[in-house]
């Protein structure tokens, strides 16, 4: 017999049902933020603390001084300091700000920044507060005339609205700035994905930003500025028709102030002048005098159908900030010692009506291993992505990109084998990432072309590099071989012809200078470790597992090097 | 005569050698130019009886592919200068070992060496012996009517080895048959593939009989061999029979190179074949007349009747030899020799030699 226990009434079931704060469900799948463990926990705390100073000061014009500091409090807690000179937050958005989730200034923008959603300090203080218990410590002055203000702040999970545990005026010697202090659980380990990693590589392609880094064995490593020039500022633009789905228009649609549907697209639209707009109308069969309120559900698709149908010019370009080629290759050269760096930039291209750029930079040969996997180097907005390499488009990219007529052996599927590093860039206004931890670059086919045709672009440059290497390679082993039989040739003759010694001389000389001038000068494609100025190895050496295996100069026929194998396990008894 | 050859192969030695120290003094470019040993190289004259070189030449310069061949060249005739310089030989193995003092341009086995001195023969039209160079390989084994007149090394005094008087041995033919003389009243010579069956026809003396030389060939003849029979059938204008194993191999290989020459050694075919040997057995035509026992012919036999119908000027001259070869291509069975023992031991010595010879217009060519 099966027991039938009473079923449930809908009223009943009804109570059940509940609303849902976003501080409670990302309280429960902090995965998606970032802090699916400890070790990461750490790195993206730091990471969204960094990133949201580093885009205050470029709001305010202020080369940006950021310090970043790490405690150890044993037992896996950590004091996690950081502080900068950006313009300050005011006393009423402090609480906001840090501890309520999904409050942000960047959604709405459509400019190039490195948050966007309005979540990461926000989580990273919720986390500090579900390991700890400890409450976020925020001090904030925005000028000289100002007080400082000092803020204990716990989220209250349940209403995703912030709990403030300390609100005092303090005194503060700085001009302006914030500072965030939070106790969290989590773990240190230097190497690869560490937070040294991400701060190096933010370094790296932020070359206006000091950072100065204390980590938890309390050694301080300082990064100065590469440049006092601020990146170009984005400039904050109306979306593009292309990227505007039906949903997103018909909104615009009932909201806008304008009167008539041409003025609508005029106005609310980047790149639309009247003439356009009047295009736009025509093919979709609508007139330009069409009152935006009164128009319905069906008249809006059409008018979705006229923008389809209609040329429209890019997207402007001022919305993005661009680390430049030159600036991602000097940030190459400074961290990598190869021979050869190639860097490009892609024109602007749109996705989804959303402006975006692609950058690739490429570091070949030198010191890099020779029989392993290229290191890819991920950056979107200026922020490094350390995490999801697997999942991530730029990866996609990569892999779908034939290396072979470039001289580098590939498997199906995988990434190029070869003494390479890859660094690319996306910077875009809205960046699609796969989750809010944003970790790695969703799969959209404009985005992954624009990819390949940017690595397409260096490495067609690599290429003709590598085969040149290559053909040099074979030239210099012929040669050799030839030359390796001048002395028989010169020595059977001599005995044939009993000739003096001078005369055989004589004959080892000709052939040389027959062969120089038969086969061409030999071109010197030795790797010279000393030829990048800018490498900089105690900063390569940051943020990574395995030192450095010592000078290997040719491709692919690397010796294996007894001395770096030793190393490598001494290192790791450590 | 032998001096004044010998002189010239060292006078052609040093003429090449001069040209390429010349060539470097200008600057330009060294090369060695030789003929092209292959079949592709040759043409067929039946007039003429022997395979001829035709014009196509291969270099050796200072290329990757060539230079290390360039260099042994050169030593290898150094060596061979020495030599003739010093009235000496050398065995090619022995060159072989010589070449272990060069370091890197050494042979690396003897097949190396082998193939540069049959350059430089064919470089300087010489034959190795003038050169120095003389083969390890025997030269084969006589017996029958014949007085062989050689001289004594230390005195120089004539010897007359007589071949009748071997008893169950024979005379075997030395590296060098350029000086012999020869006696006989002998009507032909049976020059004969395997040891076995020479050896059967000379237990029962039938040279005797048939009043002939036997000649015991052990598969492809030696060179010395060859110039052998060819002095001695030219001398005594002696008819010469070619007995061999019903196969693509014991034609194409033995008979031909045997009468006509190789494409290997094109440059010196004008001495080293028998231009008026016919071919007496063992036909295809045979294996029927006499049910021979036979072994069906595997996948290379086919491929080697079908190279020689499309490449072997030889062949491709002789319809006889193109009908017997595709008689073979259809019965697809080979035979060999001793299969004749079917009939009896002495089968081969009763019957068919005897009825064989009878009739030699109706030899194959």
């Amino acid at each position: 017999m099966i027991k039938v226990t009473p079923k449930k009434t809908a009223e009943e079931l009804g109570k059940a049902h509940r609303e849902i704060s976003v501080s409670q469900f990302f309280e429960k799948n902090r995965h998606l933020l970032g802090f699916d463990n400890k070790r990461k926990a750490l790195m993206t705390t730091i990471k969204e603390a960094v990133d949201n100073s580093l885009d205050a000061c470029e709001e305010a014009g202020i080369l940006p001084e950021i310090s970043v500091e790490i405690v150890d409090m044993q037992n896996d807690r950590f004091r996690v300091i950081v502080e900068d000179n950006g313009p300050g937050i005011i006393k009423a958005q402090i609480p906001k700000v840090f501890a309520k989730l999904l409050y942000g200034s960047k959604f709405h923008k459509m400019r190039q920044s490195r948050g966007q959603q309005g979540i990461g300090i926000s989580a990273s203080v919720m986390y500090a507060q579900l390991t700890t218990g400890r409450p976020a410590k925020i001090t904030s002055t925005v000028g000289k005339k100002h007080k400082a203000h000092f803020y204990e702040l716990h989220i209250d999970t349940t209403h995703n609205k912030p709990e403030i545990i300390k609100d005092e005026t303090v005194n503060w010697k700085k001009d302006h700035g914030t500072k965030i202090e939070l106790d969290l659980e989590a773990s240190y380990q230097a190497g690869n994905q560490s937070v040294d990693e991400y701060l190096k590589e933010t370094a790296i392609v932020n070359p206006h930003l000091t950072l100065t880094y204390t980590n938890p064995k309390a050694e301080q490593i300082i990064f100065p500025c590469a440049t006092k020039d601020l990146p170009r500022e984005a400039k904050e633009i109306k979306p593009h028709p292309y990227g505007v789905e039906l949903g997103m228009l018909i909104k615009m649609l009932k909201t806008t102030d304008a009167r008539t549907l041409q003025s609508f697209l005029t106005s609310e639209f980047s790149r639309v002048g009247s003439g356009t707009a009047k295009t736009i109308c025509q093919n979709g069969s609508i007139l330009p005098k069409t009152k935006p309120k009164t128009m319905n559900r069906e008249q809006s698709e059409q008018l979705m159908q006229g923008i389809k149908n209609t040329r429209l010019i890019s997207p402007p370009t001022d919305c993005l900030s661009p680390i430049t080629s030159a600036l991602l290759e000097k940030g190459l050269k400074k961290e990598i010692n190869a021979e050869f760096y190639v860097a490009v930039s892609r024109p602007t291209a749109v996705y989804r009506g959303n402006p975006f750029q692609i950058e690739v930079g490429m570091a070949y040969g030198g010191d890099q291993k020779g029989d392993s996997q290229a290191r890819l180097i991920r950056f979107a907005n200026r922020v490094p992505l350390l995490y999801q390499q697997g999942g991530c488009a730029f990866t996609k990219s990569v892999i779908n990109t034939g290396w072979r007529k470039y001289g580098l052996s590939q498997s199906r599927g995988a990434l190029p084998i070869g003494p390479l590093t890859v660094a690319i860039h996306i910077g875009s206004v809205w960046v699609p990432y796969t989750s809010e931890s944003k970790e790695a670059l969703a799969h959209y086919p404009d985005i992954i072309k624009e990819i390949k045709l940017a690595l397409q672009e260096a490495g067609r440059q690599l290429g003709s590099y590598v085969n040149k290497k290559k053909r040099m390679h074979a030239e210099t082993a012929k040669r050799d071989y030839i030359e390796k039989f001048i002395p028989h040739v010169s020595a059977a003759l001599k005995e044939l012809l009993s000739l003096k010694l001078v005369e055989e001389d004589k004959i080892k000389k000709n052939l040389k200078k027959i062969l120089e001038t038969n086969r061409g000068k030999l071109e010197n494609l030795k790797f010279d470790p000393k030829k990048n100025v800018d490498y900089d190895p105690e900063l390569a050496k940051i943020g990574k597992s395995v030192p450095p295996v010592e000078n290997t100069n040719d491709i692919g026929f690397e010796e294996k090097d007894e001395k770096g194998q030793k190393k490598l396990s001494s290192y790791k008894n450590k | 005569m032998k001096k004044a050859k010998k002189s010239l192969a060292a006078t052609k030695i040093n003429e090449i050698a001069k040209l390429v120290y010349s060539t470097i003094l200008k600057k330009k470019q060294p090369e060695l130019s030789m003929p092209l040993r292959s079949l592709t190289n040759v043409q067929y004259d039946p007039k003429k009886g022997y395979f001829e070189l035709l014009g196509k030449f291969k270099e050796r310069t200072l290329t990757a592919t060539t230079i290390k061949t360039f260099a042994q060249s050169l030593r290898l005739m150094n060596l061979s200068k020495e030599l003739i310089e010093k009235d000496d030989i050398a065995t090619k193995r022995e060159a072989y070992y010589v070449s272990k003092n060069w370091a890197d341009a050494r042979f690396k086995e003897q097949v190396e060496s082998d193939t540069v001195m049959d350059d430089i023969e064919a470089m300087l039209m010489v034959n190795r012996e003038q050169i120095g160079f003389i083969p390890e390989e025997k030269g084969g084994d006589v017996a029958g009517k014949l007085v062989v007149v050689d001289k004594d090394p230390d005195t120089g005094k004539d010897i007359k080895i007589d071949c009748t008087k071997m008893g169950s041995g024979a005379y075997s033919v030395p590296s060098k048959v350029e000086d012999l003389k020869f006696e006989t009243n002998a009507k032909f010579i049976l020059a004969i593939e395997t040891a076995g069956m020479f050896q059967r026809l000379v237990k029962h003396n039938y040279w005797k009989k048939a009043n002939c030389i036997l000649v015991s060939m052990g598969g492809v003849p030696t060179r010395a061999c060859r110039r052998f029979i060819r002095r001695l059938s030219d001398d005594k204008k002696l008819p010469v029979y070619v007995f061999v194993d019903n196969d693509p191999y014991g034609i194409g290989n033995i008979y031909r190179t045997f009468k006509v020459g190789s494409g290997n050694a094109a440059h010196i075919n004008e001495y080293f074949c028998v231009p008026r040997a016919r071919f007496l057995g063992v036909t295809p035509q045979d294996v029927i007349d006499y049910k021979l026992p036979t072994h069906p012919l595997k996948e290379v036999d086919f491929k080697k009747i079908k190279d020689m119908l499309k490449n072997d000027p030889f062949i491709k001259h002789h319809k006889e030899w193109q009908k017997a070869l595709k008689q073979m291509q259809q019965m697809k069975v080979r035979s060999e020799q001793q299969a004749l023992a079917k009939w009896g031991l002495n089968f081969v010595i009763e019957k068919y030699l005897p009825e064989k010879i009878r009739n030699p217009k109706k030899f194959l060519p």
